[in-house]
C-alpha cells in the first residue's frame, strides 16, 4: 500500500526558512509598488509577475511538486496553466470591446 | 531497488494495479481537487477584472494606511501559517507526532487570526463605510465620480468571502486532523494532504491580495 514511503524527498528546515523569506521579502516588494503608486496596467503586470513566481515557489517546495514524479507535474500544472489562460483570453478582448462601446454613445 | 521498482511501475501502468504517479489515491485526489477550485478562483477574479475594466470608474477606497498596512498582516499571517504547515509536515516525516499536533495547532491559530482580522475588516467597510454588495457608499460616489461602478461590493465580498471559507474549512480540517493525529489514528500522507489544501488556500489569498488590494489603492 504505502508504495510512496521510498521517495520522501525531505526539506530541511533551513530551504523551508529560505523558501518563506523569499515570499515575505516578495511580498513586501509588491506591498512596496503599491505604496509608490505606479501605473495601473505597469502595476497589473509586475504584480501578476510576483504573483506567479510566488505561487510557483509555493507549489513546487511547500507542496512538493517538485520532488513529485514527472507525470503528475505534466497532469496539473499544464491543465491549470491553459484553462486559466483560455479564460483570459476569451474574456478579455470582449471587456475592451464594452470600453470602446461607450466612447462613441 | 528504486530502479527496479521504477521500471516495474512503467510495464505495468496499464495493466492496473499500480500507480502511475506514484502518489496516493487520497493524494491524487486532493490534487485533482486543487486543479479544480483553482479555476473556480481564476473565474472569479477573470470575472472581477473584466467588470473592473468595463466599468467606467472603479472605485480605489484603500488607504495605504490603515487599509493595506491591515491586509499585509493577514498577508503574513497566512504565509507564516504555511510554514507552520511546512514544519507539521516535516514532524510527520520523522515521525514526530506531537510535534505534528503541536505545529497544526500553530497553523491553525494562524489561520483563525487571519479569519479575525478578515472579519474585523468586513464589518469596517459595512458598518463604518456602509458598503453593500451591489451599492457603494455615498461618500464614494462623491469621490469617485457618479459612474464609479457600484459592483465593487459584489467582487470584494465574493472573492474575499469565498477565501474565508476555505480558511475556516481548512481550519477545521487540520483541527480533525491534529485529534486524529494524536489518537495516532493519521499516516503520513493524511497530514501531508492536509498541508496541499493549506498550503493552495495560502497561495491563492497569493492573487487575491494584490488583485483586490493593491489595485485598489486610494491615489
Amino acid at each position: 500500500m504505502a508504495d510512496n514511503t521510498h521517495e520522501h524527498a525531505v526539506i530541511s528546515f533551513k530551504q523551508n526558512l529560505i523558501v518563506w523569506l523569499w515570499l515575505i521579502f516578495l511580498t513586501a516588494i509588491e506591498v512596496f509598488l503599491g505604496y509608490i503608486h505606479l501605473a495601473v496596467n505597469l502595476m497589473l503586470v509586475m504584480l501578476m509577475g510576483l504573483s506567479i513566481i510566488k505561487a510557483a515557489l509555493i507549489m513546487a517546495y511547500f507542496m512538493h511538486l517538485k520532488f513529485e514524479r514527472l507525470s503528475l507535474i505534466l497532469t496539473i500544472v499544464p491543465a491549470m496553466v491553459i484553462c486559466i489562460s483560455l479564460l483570459i483570453i476569451f474574456f478579455f478582448p470582449d471587456s475592451f470591446r464594452a470600453l470602446n462601446l461607450r466612447a462613441f454613445q | 531497488m528504486a530502479e527496479a521498482i521504477k521500471n516495474e511501475q512503467i510495464l505495468s501502468a496499464w495493466g492496473g494495479g499500480v500507480r502511475p504517479y506514484a502518489v496516493g489515491d487520497k493524494k491524487l485526489g486532493m490534487w485533482l481537487f486543487i486543479l479544480s477550485d483553482s479555476l473556480t478562483f481564476a473565474a472569479l477574479l477573470v470575472g472581477y477584472s473584466y467588470v473592473r475594466l468595463s466599468s467606467e470608474v472603479w472605485p480605489t477606497p484603500f488607504s495605504f494606511s490603515p487599509s493595506i498596512v491591515f491586509s499585509t498582516v493577514m498577508t503574513a499571517c497566512l504565509l507564516s501559517s504555511s510554514f507552520t504547515m511546512v514544519m507539521a509536515v516535516s514532524a510527520s516525516v520523522r515521525g514526530n507526532r506531537s510535534g505534528v499536533v503541536k505545529w497544526l495547532l500553530a497553523t491553525m491559530v494562524l489561520g483563525a487570526a487571519f479569519i479575525v482580522l478578515h472579519l474585523i475588516e468586513w464589518m469596517h467597510l459595512i458598518n463604518d463605510e456602509g458598503l453593500r454588495p451591489f451599492q457603494i457608499p455615498q461618500a464614494w460616489i462623491t469621490e469617485f465620480g457618479a459612474g464609479a461602478s457600484p459592483l465593487f461590493g459584489a467582487t470584494f465580498f465574493t472573492i474575499t468571502g469565498l477565501h474565508m471559507f476555505h480558511v475556516f474549512t481548512g481550519v477545521i480540517y487540520l483541527g480533525v486532523i491534529a485529534a486524529l493525529t494524536a489518537a495516532k489514528r493519521t499516516s503520513h500522507e493524511d497530514v501531508e494532504i492536509s498541508g496541499l489544501y493549506w498550503h493552495f488556500v495560502d497561495l491563492v489569498w497569493m492573487f487575491v491580495f494584490p488583485m483586490i488590494y493593491l489595485l485598489s489603492i486610494k491615489a
